[in-house]
């Protein structure tokens, strides 16, 4: 059921929208080559990289950001 | 009563004084501007309390309008032609939230050619938008479906805005007497608006005007159909008690001697005072002719229009505006809805004037029965 308007009543609907599903390329992380300097976790711009470096599949885009920034060249875009 | 004399574009800024909305952004435009006027002074001289912003165009006058809407007051603007294409984008966008704003739209035609004059093109290009559209035949209309426009608007089974359409000049600058009704009966009329639907409130958090996946859109568009064809019952309700108050009384058409008409003519908005003369001139010849004036042009009034005209011989539409190679909108959309076969007219683009003769004229043609949109009054030298 929309509300009248399609108000959003409750916090967090965006979560409910996988955008996940609209990548192309998919970053893979090495984690035996980040030196855990933190670049892909501050440049991605969804937010879905944490602290351990686990990459959010759910709503990571594949724009790139994060292996365009990395230093040492820990993460690999692959095509889906 | 006291009856005063003014144009209706004042009568609006009167309509406007006694709603008292909270927030009026406007921008002045050609022949809307002494609307825009007249409520700079009425705010300026502390006669209403409203926010009056001065806003650098049209897209901002009904953007700032929408705002507001949001917030959960009642807003007022007004614009015509250019301003109102201008606002095109958010006008759709106020349906769509469901804002009850209520806006007077001063019909003008639609550059190009340029032109300041009469036609009703720019309110009938916003047909689509969802929001209620009334046409006024005069002053004393136009500031009463003002008020009647709140009051359906912000009924919370329909939310959808409404536009109170007045003829460009023939409406918005002549004079006529206009009953300014008291204040305590427009409050008796018209409750202070009380939004539970959508709006902006720290104590409530929402929010408004967010993208929607294919998984919602089709919902909320059909959900503003059935709250239009559901406006109709409250329009209805609102006009009764319009009428009890104030005594005047307004129809979704209204129809002049056209009970026993064999021939009648359709038509919106301040035209339909000629029509009437040129009818009774008709009458007294013994031609049974009659009008059938459409004020509510949406939500659309097939029902009340098809059992009006459904006796007639001969029907013949008059429309202010051209869909090329379609036709009149109101000709098309009378015999797309309705199982008769009226001719259609076009008249009075960019101010044309529409005369007596072209009325009798038009009574004329409307015996044969004919697909071809006809156009009455072109300069034949020109052609």
């Amino acid at each position: 059921m929309v509300s009248i308007g399609a108000a959003v009543k409750e916090p967090g609907s965006t979560r409910k929208n996988k955008t996940g599903s609209w990548r192309t390329f998919k970053p893979i992380l090495d984690k035996e080559t980040c030196i855990k300097c933190e670049n892909c976790i501050m440049f991605c711009p969804e937010g879905c990289i944490n602290k351990d470096y686990d990459i959010d599949y759910d709503y990571c885009k594949g724009c790139g950001i994060c292996a365009e920034e990395c230093p040492v060249k820990a993460i690999k875009m692959e095509r889906e | 009563m006291v009856l005063k004399v003014m144009s209706a574009n004042q009568a609006i800024a009167e309509a406007v004084k006694l709603a008292n909305p909270n927030v009026i952004p406007v921008y002045p435009i050609t022949p809307q501007t002494t609307i825009s006027e007249y409520l700079a002074k009425f705010v300026a001289d502390g006669e209403i309390s409203a926010e009056y912003i001065r806003v650098e165009s049209e897209h901002s006058a009904i953007s700032a309008a929408l705002g507001a809407s949001g917030t959960g007051v009642r807003v007022f603007t007004a614009t015509s032609s250019q301003g109102l294409a201008l606002m095109h984008e958010i006008i759709f966008a106020a349906a769509g939230l469901r804002a009850p704003i209520v806006m007077a739209d001063a019909n003008r035609a639609l550059s190009a050619p340029l032109s300041i004059w009469n036609d009703q093109q720019d309110s009938i290009s916003e047909r689509d938008s969802g929001w209620m559209q009334v046409y006024a035949e005069n002053g004393q209309e136009a500031l009463d479906s003002i008020l009647i426009a709140y009051r359906v608007s912000e009924d919370h089974s329909v939310l959808l805005p409404s536009m109170v359409c007045i003829d460009g000049f023939i409406l918005t600058h002549t004079v006529d007497p206009v009953d300014v009704p008291e204040k305590g009966d427009v409050d008796k009329f018209l409750p202070p608006y009380k939004p539970d639907h959508a709006y902006l409130d720290p104590k409530r958090p929402m929010s408004i005007g967010t993208f929607t996946d294919p998984n919602y859109y089709m919902e909320a568009r059909h959900d503003m159909e059935l709250a239009l064809e559901g406006a109709k019952d409250v329009i209805a309700n609102a006009n009764a008690e319009f009428a009890e108050i104030f005594g005047r009384k307004y129809d979704f058409i209204e129809k002049y001697r056209s009970d026993d008409a064999d021939t009648i003519i359709v038509a919106m908005g301040s035209i339909c005072s000629t029509i009437k003369d040129v009818v009774d001139e008709h009458r007294d010849n013994g031609e049974k002719v009659g009008l059938v004036r459409v004020r509510v042009f949406r939500p659309f009034p097939t029902e009340e229009i098809y059992d009006a005209i459904k006796g007639a011989s001969n029907v013949g539409v008059l429309d202010k505006n051209i869909s090329f190679s379609v036709g009149g909108v109101l000709h098309n959309e009378i015999n797309a809805k309705m199982d008769v076969k009226a001719n259609g007219f076009i008249v009075g683009l960019g101010g044309r004037d529409i005369k007596p003769t072209h009325i009798s004229e038009i009574i004329e043609k409307t015996k044969n029965t004919t697909k071809t949109t006809q156009w009455i009054g072109l300069n034949k030298e020109e052609l």
